[in-house]
């Protein structure tokens, strides 16, 4: 497979529903090999972005290809050739493992069963294969729902949010198959709207009210994208300094980090003017850091920024 | 300053079968501080929670709640305990204020009293407006938010929530934590808190990590983290594949994990010098390109793993501890 093939690209694609602009003038590309995250709130159009790209949708504006295939007219060949793993696995909880796989390549037309020897070994499931379902821990479940969106080999995989609600350990687990699949070859698309698995992708795309804001790596995002300062706060204690910030003018957003507080504050800001302002306020003995932001505090404030 | 301990695990043991569910849990919450529990699935987090809200029996210990012992005391207890669990049940076919009004007057509030109540509680959680939805039509975090209300109606001193922002959208679930912060600032209120997410045990005061039942460790985030201090490398280059399992060769290296266009390297301690002077020789005689190798701060999320892992051996399938 070409390494420099481009598996996505969108131009300007736009939905509209009645008034409601759902994705507004989207252009990106993706590269094979790439994993790529999808980053954006409940309602944010990345839903429907990803119901376009896949055929089920057609655009109102704008246009994309998906593996080489024309999303309005060769919607059935983009389906024939890639994946999808919901948050909410279709899986059969009476049919043991084996038997799920099997339905699905049955569904694709895959009649080779080599190749569901071959999926079992890929997602870590041989020894589980003779198990029914119900009686799998959820993440045997994920690894089996990933095992159905690649029994027919696709090129490319979406995944929605695939690892919510798990633990680290069970997350990484996951990732590490994800990343064994990207190295053969596939790529991936996920959407989610946790931080924790938009930092396992290569380039994550922040979607705002239909419109893609940035789209880059997770350590370029939080250098170029982040339209504000990022400081550590810390003060005993905490809670009044909490209050006081939020009163500041330049504080564009306050959270508790634990045993101190995270503020962002205007591009233009400086450590005196915040330190003079909380004396201002009775807030003494605090000691601020300029921090590199964490791609929540990117998000949320390129979020905030366009409103 | 020493701040009343409003929830108190004491040795709380409980099992199911043979499964011993919870083993010796013994933590504390003080008034105003915000405790995080967590742990992987099938830890004990919800068996926990539900110890200390009286819905489960312990089979040794105690649970207290503001002094109350919750199994003895269990009226005066309940009456400071707000819960929020994990699959929280409304009533789609009632309204934002019906609900509300439904878990008010459960919770004894006279009938004179119970609408002031609800509609600060409303106004509280940013749902005044919505008094008259049906709860059905809500989105996700709307409901989360009728939740919180519900649990908050009766004004309790306690806050025990069940990974309250599972499923919820980041704008969503900074609101929540907004409206957490008040209530612990402002009037004092204990929490504690269980969730599968690091960046949201990182909000938290202090920090438990449960597994199997126990309690591994708990402290700040800032002393957890403190732990693998000069332990962890960040490595950038390319191909990563090639890169990582060159790294997981190196007699030091304890856990090697991509996280996208990065790898993060947890080495054995005092090695660090050691480690990156092998890479930096071995790297390039292997048909990789190293562009960055520096020591990288600790994250919550590194310590989680490496107090999780059973055994440091890479390549074993990991988080599947409680299917065995």
């Amino acid at each position: 497979m070409n390494e420099n093939e481009t598996v996505i690209v969108t131009q300007d694609l736009t939905r509209r529903f009645g008034e409601f602009t759902a994705v507004d003038h989207v252009s990106f590309s993706i590269q094979a090999g790439e994993v790529v995250g999808y980053l954006g709130p409940n309602g944010s159009g990345k839903t429907t972005t990803i119901r376009m790209l896949l055929g089920l949708l057609l655009p109102s504006e704008g246009s994309a290809s998906v593996l080489g295939y024309d999303i309005v007219k060769q919607s059935e060949a983009i389906r024939a050739n890639v994946g999808y793993m919901s948050q909410k696995f279709a899986l059969y909880h009476d049919l043991t493992v084996l038997e799920n796989l099997a339905f699905y390549a049955g569904v694709y037309g895959v009649t080779d069963t080599k190749r569901l020897d071959e999926v079992l070994d890929q997602v870590g499931l041989r020894m589980q294969q003779h198990e029914r379902v119900a009686e799998l821990s959820s993440g045997w479940r994920q690894r089996l729902a990933l095992g159905t969106a690649i029994v027919h080999q696709p090129r490319l995989l979406f995944l929605d949010e695939p690892t919510s609600g798990v633990d680290p350990l069970a997350r990484r687990a996951f990732w590490d198959l994800i990343y064994n699949l990207v190295d053969s070859g596939v790529t991936a698309l996920v959407t989610t709207h946790y931080m924790d698995e938009a930092e396992y992708c290569g380039r994550v795309g922040i979607m705002r009210a239909g419109q893609l804001l940035a789209i880059d790596s997770p350590s370029a995002l939080k250098i170029n994208a982040m339209p504000g300062k990022a400081w550590d706060v810390y003060s005993q204690p905490l809670l009044p300094a909490l209050a006081a910030l939020e009163k500041f003018p330049a504080v564009l957003r306050t959270a508790l980090a634990g045993d101190h507080l995270r503020v962002i504050t205007q591009p233009e800001t400086e450590a005196e003017a915040i330190q003079q302002f909380l004396l201002s306020q009775g807030i003494q003995e605090v000691r601020l850091e300029a921090v590199q932001p964490s791609l929540e505090d990117v998000f949320l404030s390129l979020a905030a920024f366009r409103n | 300053m020493t701040a009343e301990l409003l929830i108190q695990a004491d040795k709380l043991q409980k099992n199911f079968g043979k499964l011993a569910a919870i083993q010796q849990l013994s933590l504390h919450v003080s008034a105003g501080e915000i405790y995080g529990l967590v742990g992987p699935d099938g830890a004990g987090k919800t068996t926990t929670l539900r110890l200390l809200c009286g819905a489960l029996l312990p089979d040794a210990g105690k649970a207290t709640i503001c002094q109350y012992d919750v199994n003895h005391q269990t009226e005066q207890a309940r009456a400071q305990i707000g819960y929020l669990p994990q699959r929280f049940s409304l009533y789609e076919d009632l309204t934002v204020m019906e609900n509300l009004r439904f878990f008010a007057e459960v919770r004894g509030l006279p009938t004179a009293e119970w609408y002031p109540h609800c509609l600060k509680t409303l106004e509280f959680v940013g749902l005044a407006e919505f008094s008259g939805r049906l709860a059905g039509h809500l989105s996700g975090g709307m409901k989360q938010k009728l939740g919180l209300a519900a649990a908050l109606v009766h004004r309790p001193r306690t806050l025990l929530l069940d990974e309250p922002t599972t499923g919820v959208d980041p704008v969503t679930r900074q609101d929540f934590w907004q409206l957490i912060i008040h209530l612990v600032g402002e009037e004092g209120v204990a929490v504690l808190i269980s969730t599968p997410y690091m960046d949201e045990a990182a909000r938290c005061q202090r920090v438990g990590f449960l597994r199997n039942g126990q309690l591994l460790a708990e402290g700040t985030p800032s002393e957890l983290r403190f732990r693998l201090d000069d332990r962890i490398l960040e490595l950038r280059g390319a191909p990563l594949p090639l890169l990582r399992s060159i790294c997981q060769a190196d007699q030091d290296v304890e856990d090697s994990q991509m996280f996208g266009d990065l790898i993060h390297l947890r080495v054995r301690p005092g090695t660090i010098p050691q480690v990156m002077q092998r890479l930096q020789q071995h790297i390039p005689t292997q048909g990789a390109q190293l562009t960055t190798l520096r020591p990288s701060a600790p994250q919550l999320e590194d310590v989680f793993i490496a107090f999780l892992q059973p055994d440091p051996t890479p390549n074993q399938p990991a988080g599947e501890a409680n299917h065995e």
